[in-house]
């Protein structure tokens, strides 16, 4: 599949803070992004002929091809559990459909109106008080939910904490992936943080969310949507944007991973780790390059700590070493030397997932990024840490 | 009082793992062993991983346990925990049970004494239709 796909165009709504967008449904914000993206591409909805997206998003295949004309549906698909990290993997999903030849158009497509349907930080605040484990709620939450672990950030800071135990990583360590991001998002006019700056000194006293994450250490919870149309690399040429290859992508993980955000049950020389290692050695594989070859990265941070592990899986840095990796400001556009969420990402643009990462890199490859970096070709996109799937990315400038 | 609030959401056991919620009821810890080859399993699943054997016996241990990692929770994310933060959430290693963590809490050690490597002992907190095991200082070797 290497190069032979190809995404052709993006598309997003506008992106506010959670119950900001209070006049349309999650479902029209799913269809505004994808008639967005067919018009970035050049092509009539009526072409699609796929969708893709993960995180049980609500948007299902049928009633989006229904509700764009769609004159045959023959692709759909839905990552597995594990939500933010299958958001590489539903594009993974797009990009095999297509070069498999089942399908010739594929959107993929992440809609989020929490304030239609509930927030993210509230998972556990929205569970009934007694249900069954077949209720849609991963029967592993009974092993959490009576404990007080209820939400992912005092999930992921189980991870951070054993990270920080075992390797001396630091709380002022994590800032610098929050800084960085916050940085790049005061550039994006579409970005939630726009108009905030951020500094260590203010990352390090914000209020304590979950030890050691403290406000900013955390992603935002927003409402938008946004989407990419997948065609196959003949295809985008006739199409009016400079195509974008999809040069390699891969998914899973560790195979005990399981339910560990919420059993934390990861086996012990993983556990503390984003999970992305296996996935990592089965990006580079099919790329047929590393770590050096990468211009500009997008890393989902569901929260920061997570994302110094996700650099030391994807081979920036060695095991443990995370923390002392990004205290140079290498995060940082435009001195860094690996720039990092260069819209702002999901502690600062938006939280769509982690979708709008994808779009980013997209931008980063057209060279139409607020923080561009100059020349850039290759561009890592990883998708939620610390779950199973998580998943990742390779674009190239086409 | 429980440690926390005991109208926290919880799921109902299924078929897999009602023997360790009603091993609690007893006020004994067990945990899932494989009857084939031996290989510690929590939370419970219905085939061992390392044997695919589907024979399993639920074994009681000491109840002995030491700190893996922890967070302390300031934001209340559910109602019910409204002026109930900052709690402590800890993973614990069973020293009688091989790479088995439980979810839990210590019932006694303040929000800045938590640490990795506390040794602890189980307490079990009697709720209205559960019994939670939680954990506090080791006080026996």
């Amino acid at each position: 599949m290497r190069d032979r796909v190809c995404v052709a165009g993006i598309g997003e709504t506008e992106y506010r803070s959670w119950g900001g967008i209070t006049d349309r449904s999650e479902f029209r914000l799913a269809c505004e992004a994808i008639l967005a993206a067919c018009a970035d591409a050049g092509l009539s909805p009526r072409e699609l002929d796929g969708f893709a997206s993960y995180a049980n998003d609500r948007n299902d295949a049928p009633r989006l091809a229904a509700a764009l004309g769609c004159p045959e549906l023959r692709f759909s698909g839905m990552v597995w559990d594990g939500g933010g990290g299958g958001v590489c993997a539903a594009v993974a999903h797009a990009a095999h459909a297509i070069h498999a030849g089942a399908a010739s158009h594929v959107a993929v497509v992440r809609s989020l109106c929490q304030g239609e349907y509930g927030r993210f930080g509230r998972v556990g605040g929205r569970t009934p008080a007694r249900q069954t484990p077949r209720a849609g709620i991963p029967p592993a939450f009974a092993y959490s939910l009576p404990f007080g672990l209820l939400s992912p950030a005092a999930m992921c800071a189980l991870i951070a904490r054993r990270h920080m135990h075992e390797f001396g990583t630091t709380h002022r360590q994590m800032g610098h992936v929050a800084v960085a991001a916050r940085s790049h998002a005061n550039r994006n006019p579409r970005a939630v943080m726009r108009d905030r700056t951020l500094t260590l000194d203010e990352h390090a006293t914000a209020r304590i969310i979950a030890d050691p994450f403290r406000l900013h250490d955390c992603c935002l919870e927003t409402d938008g949507a946004c989407a990419l149309i997948l065609v196959s690399a003949d295809r985008a040429r006739d199409l009016r944007r400079r195509p974008v290859h999809v040069l390699a992508a891969a998914e899973g993980g560790e195979g005990a991973w399981g339910a560990s955000l919420y059993t934390h049950s990861a086996p012990a020389p993983a556990y503390p780790s984003s999970n992305a290692a296996p996935v990592a050695r089965r990006l580079w594989a099919m790329a047929g390059c590393g770590p050096g070859d990468v211009d500009v990265a997008q890393l989902y941070e569901n929260f920061t700590g997570m994302v110094l592990m996700a650099l030391e899986d994807f081979g920036f840095c060695a095991r443990g070493e995370g923390g002392p990796f990004v205290e140079d400001g290498k995060l940082r556009w435009p001195d860094g030397s690996l720039p990092l969420n260069t819209a702002g990402g999901n502690l600062s643009e938006a939280y769509v997932h982690g979708l709008n990462l994808v779009v980013e890199g997209v931008r980063q490859m057209r060279g139409e990024s607020t923080c561009q970096v100059t020349d850039a070709e290759v561009c890592l996109v990883g998708g939620g840490p610390g779950v199973a799937p998580t998943s990742a990315l390779l674009l190239r400038r086409g | 009082m429980p440690y926390l609030p005991a109208d926290l959401p919880r799921i109902l056991p299924g078929r897999d793992d009602a023997p360790w919620w009603d091993a609690l009821r007893r006020h004994e810890l067990v945990i899932q062993q494989c009857s084939a080859c031996g290989t510690w399993r929590h939370p419970p699943v219905p085939v061992c991983a390392a044997c695919h054997a589907t024979a399993s016996r639920w074994e009681r241990v000491s109840g002995r346990g030491r700190v893996f990692s922890y967070t302390v929770v300031h934001h209340a994310v559910h109602p019910s925990l409204a002026g109930r933060v900052p709690y402590n959430v800890v993973l614990v290693e069973l020293p009688d049970a091989a790479n088995v963590r439980l979810v839990s809490n210590l019932v006694d050690v303040p929000p800045d004494e938590v640490k990795v490597g506390l040794e602890l002992e189980v307490v079990f907190e009697d709720l209205e239709d559960v019994v939670l095991p939680r954990f506090r200082r080791a006080r026996t070797s």
